[in-house]
This record gives C-alpha cells, structure tokens and sequence, in this order.
C-alpha cells in the first residue's frame, strides 16, 4: 500500500460528559477535521476497559483515542485518573508487543472544547498516516 | 479386550512438571490404573506413534495433554490423538493458556534460534550449526520438525473438551476430573475443572487487605523482606491474585509468595494481561502525570509479569512478527 493510498483507521473512546459533548460542539460549529477516528461513547474514560483497546488493534485500528475530562472535572471524581494510569502503563505493555506509544494516545478534551477535538483529530490522523499502518498480524496459524 | 476405559497421556511444549503432577498422586494413581488403562504415556511407557494410529478412531475415552504446541511434530501428534479420543483435556497452564513456553511469542523463530544456537554464553558452536529440517547423513535423508515463529496454546489447534489449570494442576483437581469422568458426571464442554470466583476470594491474607488499595513503591520480592500474613498489594509488591481463578489451594501464598497467574483468568475475563493491568493501574497512588510516569517506570516487564502464563491465549497473542 503506498503511503499516498494510506488511511489511518482510527478507534476513539470518548466519555460522555466532557470529549463526546466536545465533539458534539465541533460538529454542530461545523469545524472540519479529519474523518478517520470512529468514535465510541463510553460513560467515562474510566470505563475503557483496556482489552477494548488491545481489541481495536488486533482488529485492524491503526491507532486509538481515550478521550475524558480534564483532570479534576470527571463527572464520577477520578475515573479519568484511572485512565490516566491505565493509559500511560498500557502503553508501556504495547511497546512490548510492537505497537509504538505514538498509536496509543490519551487526551483532556472539554464539552467546551470543540477547537481542541478539531485539532487532536488532525494531529494523530497525521501522526498516523505519518507512522503507517498497524497491519496487525499476531498469531495466526503456522506462522 | 478389557472393558475398562482407555487414557493417554501426551506432553508438547512442557517442562516435565505436569508429568509429575501425575505421579504425585502417589498412591491415588492405583486407584486410576485399577479403572482405566493406560494405552499410550511416552514418559512412562513404551507404546509408539505406530500403536496410536492402529487403534480406531474415538476408541480412546479421553486423552490428557500438557505442554503448548511450537513444534509440527506436536502439532501432528494432538491432532492424532484428537481422533483417537472422545475426550481431550488440556492439562497444566501451558495447554490451558500457552504457559511458560508462550513467553517466546515476544520473539520469533529467527532471533529464538540465533540466540539459542550463536549468543548465549554458554554455546560452544563455532561451524555454528543450527538445526535444519531436512539434511543428508551418509546419503540418507533425515527430517526434523518444523519450528514455529508462534506458540499455540491446545484449544488452538484442536478441539478441546476441559482444562486442567495449574503449573501443575493440584492433586485434588485431578483426581475430581478423573472421577468426574469415570462417572460421566461432567460440567458444560470447555469448562475449566476449577472454581470460577478470583483467587482474592479465598486467600487467607484477604482480610489483611485495606479498604482502599494504594501503591506509591512497586517492589519486587527479592527487594522486601515480606511479611507473612499481609496482603503482597498492600506492600507493595504485585500479586495477580485479583485476576487469577482459584483452585490451586493457595500454594505460592503459603510459601509467601505471591501469586503470578499460572491458573489463568476466570470465565468472565478475555485476556487476563489486559485485567490485571486496569485493576492493577487504578491502585497506584497518584494523580499526577509526573508521578504516574515514575511509578510505571519502575515496573519491570509489565508484558511478561501480566502475561506470565497466558501470553499465546491473549487477544494479541505475540510481539508482532515484523516484516509479514
């Protein structure tokens, strides 16, 4: 596949109460950004089991996004902390499997923010199409 | 003939130590030999492939196998008894969940050969031979396995009945299996012979846990001295307790140390590495990104420790084989 022809496929993990309704702002502001993330509403960040995120991978993402409110403003106090530690030692793990830490990315997007989602949808897209597919391949028979 | 039922024993990719899980049974085992008859055990009797191959097939009652399969010799010797047997059970972790051996999947054919046979201190090979699949000797052809870049757990070659967790499964899981099948008094195909409720929920040291679990210093056991009645998270050191089923009787927490997963994760659970993580993650002790960063660097080999037993039965399975 030419580098040219790549398109990133996405996953993004985004709570309800603050990254979702952020998102939400950026489409009815009609901003336009890049359109490879597939969103996932979940109730909080702190909900992102991480096995959906080794899922999203060996199925075919080529990154993933965890998307929750700033520290100090969960809707439920600290999930999105959890997230953060979930985050930063998961990340850690995937290097171990291949996956770089750049395809794993965790950010604070308000319901405010709608500029902010805009701006980490095109970054890692680029960052992404920049890396090159994932092209996960783990484990299949006779290999 | 004999009427009674007929067993084999098989090993792949295994240490041995389910085979003596076997032969711990000490006195039990006669009661096993008096109700069934061995056909086929290469550890302990000499019956050959040939033997296997002549009997009919599903004239076996059940076949117990240990040992995850890498080579294709292994692969070829399941599948045949898979045919030979109404039942299979998958024996020890590494059948269960790829165990020990499955810890290769971080590597590949190519760099598990280059050190086995060229780095390692200890190899004395300075033609540097590596072992082929097909060579000649005096004109003759001689053939060895193939080695695969992956190692499968059982379920992931053939069809498995039940599974014995457990490196290696605990006598009184044996012999309630064995008795559970002399009697045909089985649970659902493809249960796992074991409770399925945490290792937590057993553990003597359950009370000795606090309310609220925080961890600010990782230590490994070789670092503390431990104490021996207390929770091994609330000192700080990692314990796969919360994610691992029970059934093992306890035996790593009694010797004070703590528990590393060989029984596996509980029904509910996909992938065990990916559990421990979350539960484990959300314990330590800090908010702030900085001091987050310290303490997760301070954990070793997450991949191996959460992955110990289970890596080929995860949902990404191995390292990815670069190039392919």
């Amino acid at each position: 596949m030419s580098q040219q022809a790549f398109e990133p496929k996405l996953v993004g993990f985004l709570c309800n109460w603050c990254s979702y309704t952020g998102a939400d702002l950026a489409g009815t502001a009609r901003m336009t950004y890049a359109p490879n993330l597939r969103i996932i509403r979940v109730m909080c960040s702190g909900r992102v089991d991480p096995q959906f995120v080794l899922k999203a991978f060996q199925e075919g993402a080529d990154g993933v996004l965890i998307s929750g409110c700033h520290p100090g403003d969960c809707h439920y106090q600290e999930g999105n902390y959890k997230a953060l530690r979930r985050h930063r030692l998961l990340s850690k793990m995937l290097e171990q499997f291949g996956i770089e830490k750049e395809r794993f990315r965790l950010e604070w997007v308000s319901a405010a923010e709608g500029a902010k989602f805009q701006k980490v949808c095109n970054e890692f897209t680029e960052q992404i199409r920049h890396l090159g597919p994932l092209s996960w391949n783990g484990g299949k028979k006779n290999e | 003939m004999s009427e009674k039922p007929k067993v084999a024993f098989y090993w792949c990719a295994s240490c041995g130590g389910c085979e003596e899980a076997v032969i711990d049974l000490a006195e039990d085992i006669l009661k096993v030999v008096e109700a069934v008859d061995i056909v086929f055990w290469p550890v302990a009797l000499d019956f050959k492939k040939s033997d296997v191959e002549a009997m009919e097939d599903g004239s076996i009652a059940v076949s117990f196998i240990n040992g995850a399969v890498r080579l294709s010799e292994q692969e070829e010797m399941v599948k045949l008894l898979r045919k030979k047997s109404q039942l299979v059970v998958a024996f020890g972790t590494c059948a269960h969940l790829g165990g020990i051996p499955g810890l290769a999947n971080f590597w590949d054919k190519e760099s598990i050969f280059n050190r086995a046979y060229h780095t390692t201190p200890s190899t004395d090979n300075p033609e540097g031979v590596v072992p082929q699949e097909k060579s000649t000797v005096d004109g003759k052809e001689l053939y060895l396995p193939s080695f695969f870049n992956t190692v499968y757990a059982l379920n992931q070659v053939i069809d498995v009945d039940y599974y014995l967790p457990g490196c290696a499964p605990p006598r009184d899981l044996i012999m309630n299996a064995v008795q559970a099948i002399l009697e045909g008094n089985l649970p659902p195909k493809g249960s796992v012979l074991s409770p399925n409720k945490a290792l937590c929920e057993d553990c003597d040291r359950n009370e000795t846990k606090p309310e609220k679990l925080a961890i600010k210093d990782i230590k490994r056991p070789w670092e503390v001295i431990l104490d021996p009645e207390t929770c091994f998270l609330a000192q700080g050191v990692i314990c796969m307790g919360p994610a691992t089923r029970t059934g093992c009787g306890q035996r790593c927490i009694t010797a004070n140390m703590p528990c590393r997963g060989c029984f596996g994760p509980t029904d509910q659970v996909i992938d065990m590495g990916a559990k421990f993580l979350a539960a484990f993650a959300s314990i330590l002790d800090a908010d702030d990104e900085k001091e987050v960063a310290r303490i997760v660097e301070t954990i070793v080999d997450p991949a191996g420790t959460f992955y110990r037993f289970s890596l080929p039965t995860s949902i990404l399975r191995r390292r990815k084989l670069e190039g392919k």
